[in-house]
């Protein structure tokens, strides 16, 4: 088997050789990924099911769906995407050529997570893959049915000459950022962000980060009760909670917690039935590890749990729950929840909530529920967040045309669509100068003059809105 | 105190004062008068610095400034507004857009080569993104670095925009703080270490590097223009500049046409004695100097070679038949010295620049469209200027900034606004339509799933280029033509 180094130089050297470059080439390995799907729905069903027991409809929608819809848009958008741009010159430099170029940085390191194992690593290597770089792709270990799935079928459709499956644990991990990449995209934890931030420094390799934090969720003012219950219990028990983006806590006044409940409670019903530990679209924690630490955090709030609150270590099962009275100090409000426990903080009024929020860090997601759109727009302002969704939850990252990423300690970087693309980019300003006028050259050189000066300042300075200056000619 | 200044900047900031597009155009206007107004101030500093000619001064920093400041002001309105993104089915009738915001407080480490460009520059930026800011100047240009701590809060809210002053301590110490975004120029050796404590807080960074940038010259070219730009770009501000060309890539039987018309070059732009040009810069200091100058052992030399450490003057310099394991190819020059090392042709010349870390600009001299298409395709490189040389830095709508080694992120006009700011996505719904999302939600159904899918995909508008609303206003014109038709056969 390949030692870590011999996968690193074989794909260096394939990268080398300028294979990925070509359109055609990107394009047939984008629809090998396509095919990679449609041959293998069952296989990805059923390892996604082992894993977090995840739902089919589930699957199909945020692992299948996403990526397939990702990978169609940048087939189509490929040739315009890889065009040069072209830029604005202004007079002194009209005979010349300003463009920018996207080029590929070489070979791309994607560390996937557990929770969405397919769509994390897939959606990232897309825009490797359009942007004509080499990748080597490192699922999460704890999904281990999907890592098995993709050690297997990544060789199989993709060239293997240019991207590769490497797998292990947190060692394995360790090791492979010690080697050089020419950028690393990470899906996680911040703590372990700050590691790859520091290996990374070692070479001067650029980073992505997805990371997480707590998404906080405002419901404030006139609303539609039961749509917006309906939304929030979607977005947050979606994936059983463990989702970066699901809403992680609600404020709220008292009489809107008193009114909403009633409707959580129906959507609650009328997603998962009266007993969701029966019903099929109900996941489960992915594993004892993690739902340890979920019910520990339930038996060590000071909350008191209005919906839910059953567990069975057994199957890993916690049932969707919802805590009032929770206050900033409790262990609910300590952590990134990521689990279907959604504590309920009462606040009194629009700056309370929004005060809460900014004292904490930027999260990966901020989510405003109002039917005043004077509402929605003063927590938009005064806030900050990787994105920004009203009257609804996680459904802005499915827009291939937003940009997807953290801002602070949610992360720094973006994806999806063409930012994909870009991220897994350089941008190189060219300029191709004339062999022409080096007469007027002769204003730069030395020996300097004022009156040289002075047309040098008139012939660069800005003088049209969108024409671009050039500061010496 | 680096603690504190960061504190107080992030509570400034936090009050919201520098969010309003006014507060932002009228500190940009000061900015701009600083530099107009205190123009010989900033002379006479570079001059004690580095010798800077007063021309050489506005040529290469202040005027770069003055018009970045200009595009940010007229333009700010476009920069900053929410910027519409496509659709899909789902959002037909939702907002969708990208919101560009503030960071927070952005820490600028300048560099002492251009010590008012290279630090007020993303300034501007930071500025216009709407940030709070600390600026770290230079040390080595302390002159500079003074009279910007004097100024800047003459003009600037001081408040919201400070100068911390001081050597590798004061930097330490404030490294060691949190900031939004970390803007730092210098080598890649400190970038190392400014990216590690970026870690610490999970700040990015971006970082503007150096690298030994190649200057292939074809023997299909005009070799007297082409010396003489690249005569221009080497030996402005004494060889010190992140983007000069570094060293010379030509085939052995043009090396001595290229000496000569160099040395003609150099006759007419600093006379015999460049020494005494007022055009013609020192090396920053004597560690610096010295540096150099040992650079040249082993080296033959063509051109110059004089030198005078009392001043600091190391004569333009040309040294030929250089050999890749020479310690000259080992590090960035970063002086008035030009190597040539000679290859075999264009093959030759790219294995060479690919066996290296990819640089911060890539030149090449040539009539030849296939080389230079060549050069740029099978190369990489931060950015890329043909049949001349520096001259992509100075057009700001090119993004400046490096790659691998040379750095990362990039800047200038816009590029900088976009750098220094977060690029929010916005998704505005309404509670209407809420029958459309039954699609998404449980139990299970296939009809539910298909649903889903069919109003998640952008298959039917990317694929065949068809938006959203020509769908609509087909079914429409269809609608109202089966209307038209009905109304008729009443009527009939």
């Amino acid at each position: 088997m390949e030692s870590q180094k011999q996968v690193l130089e074989r794909l260096r050297a394939a990268f080398r050789s300028g294979v990925t470059l070509p359109m055609h080439f990107r394009l047939t390995q984008l629809e090998a990924m396509m095919s990679l799907f449609e041959d293998n729905e069952n296989q990805i069903l059923e390892a996604l099911h082992e894993d977090l027991a995840k739902p089919k409809f589930e699957t199909v929608l945020s692992e299948i769906e996403i990526v397939v819809n990702d990978i169609c848009y940048a087939i189509s958008n490929l040739q315009t995407w890889m065009q040069p741009t072209y830029v604005g010159t202004n007079l002194a430099t009209k005979l010349d050529d300003c463009f920018v170029r996207s080029e590929p940085l070489g070979v791309v390191l994607i560390i996937g997570a557990w929770n969405y194992p397919l769509h994390l690593i897939l959606l990232p290597l897309i825009g490797a893959i359009a942007a004509g770089n080499c990748a080597i792709l490192k699922p999460s270990e704890i999904s281990r049915a999907t890592e098995k799935l993709l050690a297997e079928l990544i060789p199989k459709y993709l060239s293997q000459e240019c991207y590769a499956v490497v797998c292990g644990g947190a060692e394995e991990t360790k090791t492979l950022l010690e080697n050089r990449f020419d950028h690393i995209f990470y899906t996680g934890s911040q703590s372990v962000a700050r590691c790859i931030l520091l290996a990374a420094a070692v070479h001067l390799t650029p980073v992505t980060l997805e990371l997480g934090g707590k998404c906080p969720c405002l419901i404030y003012g006139r609303l539609d009760m039961k749509a917006a219950a309906k939304r929030l219990v979607w977005a947050k028990f979606f994936n059983t909670g463990q989702s970066c983006v699901a809403p992680d806590y609600v404020l709220c006044t008292t009489e809107t917690r008193d009114a909403l409940l009633p409707f959580i409670k129906e959507a609650l019903e009328s997603f998962y039935g009266s007993d969701p530990q029966q019903s099929p679209d109900l996941g489960r924690i992915v594993t004892d590890r993690h739902w340890d630490r979920l019910v520990e955090l339930l038996k060590k709030s000071e909350g008191k749990i209005v919906i839910g609150g059953e567990s069975d270590k057994k199957t890993k099962y916690i049932a969707p729950t919802v805590i009032v009275d929770v206050i900033e100090s409790d262990a609910l409000m300590q952590e990134e929840i990521f689990g279907p426990i959604l504590p309920i903080i009462t606040i009194k009024s629009l700056d309370e909530a929004i005060n809460f929020v900014n004292e904490r860090e930027k999260p990966l997601a901020l989510y405003a529920f109002s039917d005043e759109s004077q509402v929605v727009t003063t927590v938009l302002e005064r806030t900050s967040s990787g994105g920004f969704c009203s009257n609804d939850g996680i459904v802005h990252m499915s827009l291939p045309g937003l940009p997807f990423g953290g801002v602070g300690a949610s992360g720094m970087g973006n994806y999806h669509g063409r930012w994909g693309f870009e991220t897994f980019s350089h941008k190189r300003g060219c300029m191709m100068r004339s062999w022409l006028l080096e007469c007027v050259n002769v204003l730069r050189y030395p020996p300097y003059n004022e009156s040289n000066l002075s047309w040098l300042r008139w012939a660069t300075t800005a003088k049209k809105k969108g024409w671009a200056a050039c500061s010496v000619m | 105190m680096e603690k504190q200044v960061a504190d107080g900047l992030r509570e400034v900031f936090q009050s919201g004062r520098s969010r309003p597009l006014q507060y932002r155009k009228q500190q940009l206007r000061a900015l701009l008068r600083l530099i107009t107004e205190r123009q010989e101030d900033i002379e006479q500093a570079l001059k004690q610095d580095l010798n800077r000619n007063t021309y050489n001064t506005s040529l290469f920093e202040l005027i770069s400034i003055e018009n970045d400041i200009k595009l940010a002001e007229s333009e700010l309105g476009d920069w900053a507004a929410p910027r519409p993104v496509k659709k899909n089915l789902n959002s037909a009738l939702d907002d969708v857009y990208i919101k560009p915001e503030p960071l927070g407080v952005v820490l600028i480490i300048g560099t002492w080569n251009y010590p008012w460009a290279m630090i007020l520059q993303p300034l501007v930026g930071a500025i216009a993104a709407g940030n709070a800011a600390v600026l770290k100047p230079s040390e080595l240009s302390e002159h500079s670095a003074r009279l910007m701590k004097e100024l800047l809060p003459l003009y600037l809210d001081k408040e919201m925009y400070q100068v911390v002053t001081g050597g590798v301590a004061e930097t330490q110490e404030l490294l060691k703080q949190r900031f939004d975004h970390i803007f730092y120029t210098g080598s890649s050796t400190v970038g190392k270490l400014v990216m590690e404590a970026a870690a610490h807080h999970l700040t990015p960074v971006t970082l503007e590097l150096g690298g030994k940038s190649p200057c292939y010259i074809d023997k299909n070219c005009d070799i007297a223009v082409a010396c003489r730009r690249i005569t221009w770009g080497k030996f402005a501000n004494c060889g010190q500049t992140c983007i000069a060309p570094d060293y010379i890539l030509c085939e052995p039987s043009i090396q001595d046409r290229i000496v000569e018309e160099i040395q003609k070059t150099l006759l007419e732009f600093y006379q015999k004695d460049p020494k005494s040009s007022p055009d013609y810069c020192r090396i920053i200091n004597t560690r610096h100097f010295d540096r150099v100058l040992a650079l040249m052992n082993e080296c033959t030399i063509a051109l110059g070679g004089e030198s005078d450490r009392s001043q600091c003057f190391i004569a333009p310099t040309v040294l030929k038949d250089v050999l890749p394991h020479f310690k000259i190819m080992q590090e960035e020059i970063f002086g008035p010295l030009l190597p040539i090392v000679t290859v075999n042709g264009l093959n030759e010349a790219i294995h060479f620049i690919n066996a290296r870390e990819k640089p911060l600009a890539l030149y090449v001299f040539s009539s030849d469209k296939t080389v230079i298409k060549r050069m740029l395709t099978e190369t990489s490189s931060g950015g890329v200027t043909v049949n001349d040389v520096l001259m992509h830095y100075t057009v700001d709508s090119l993004p400046f900034g490096g790659v691998g080694n040379s750095g990362m992120g990039r800047y200038h006009g816009r590029h900088t606004f976009d750098q220094l700011s977060h690029h929010r996505a916005c998704l505005i719904k309404s509670f209407a339509m809420e029958g459309l999302n039954d699609a998404r939600y449980p139990p299970l159904t296939a009809a539910r799933l298909r649903k889903a899918k069919f109003f998640m995909q952008h298959r039917m508008c990317s694929c065949s280029g068809i938006c959203v609303w020509a769908i609509i206003a087909t079914l429409l014109a269809i609608g109202l033509l089966v209307a038209l038709i009905v109304v008729l056969t009443v009527l009939i």
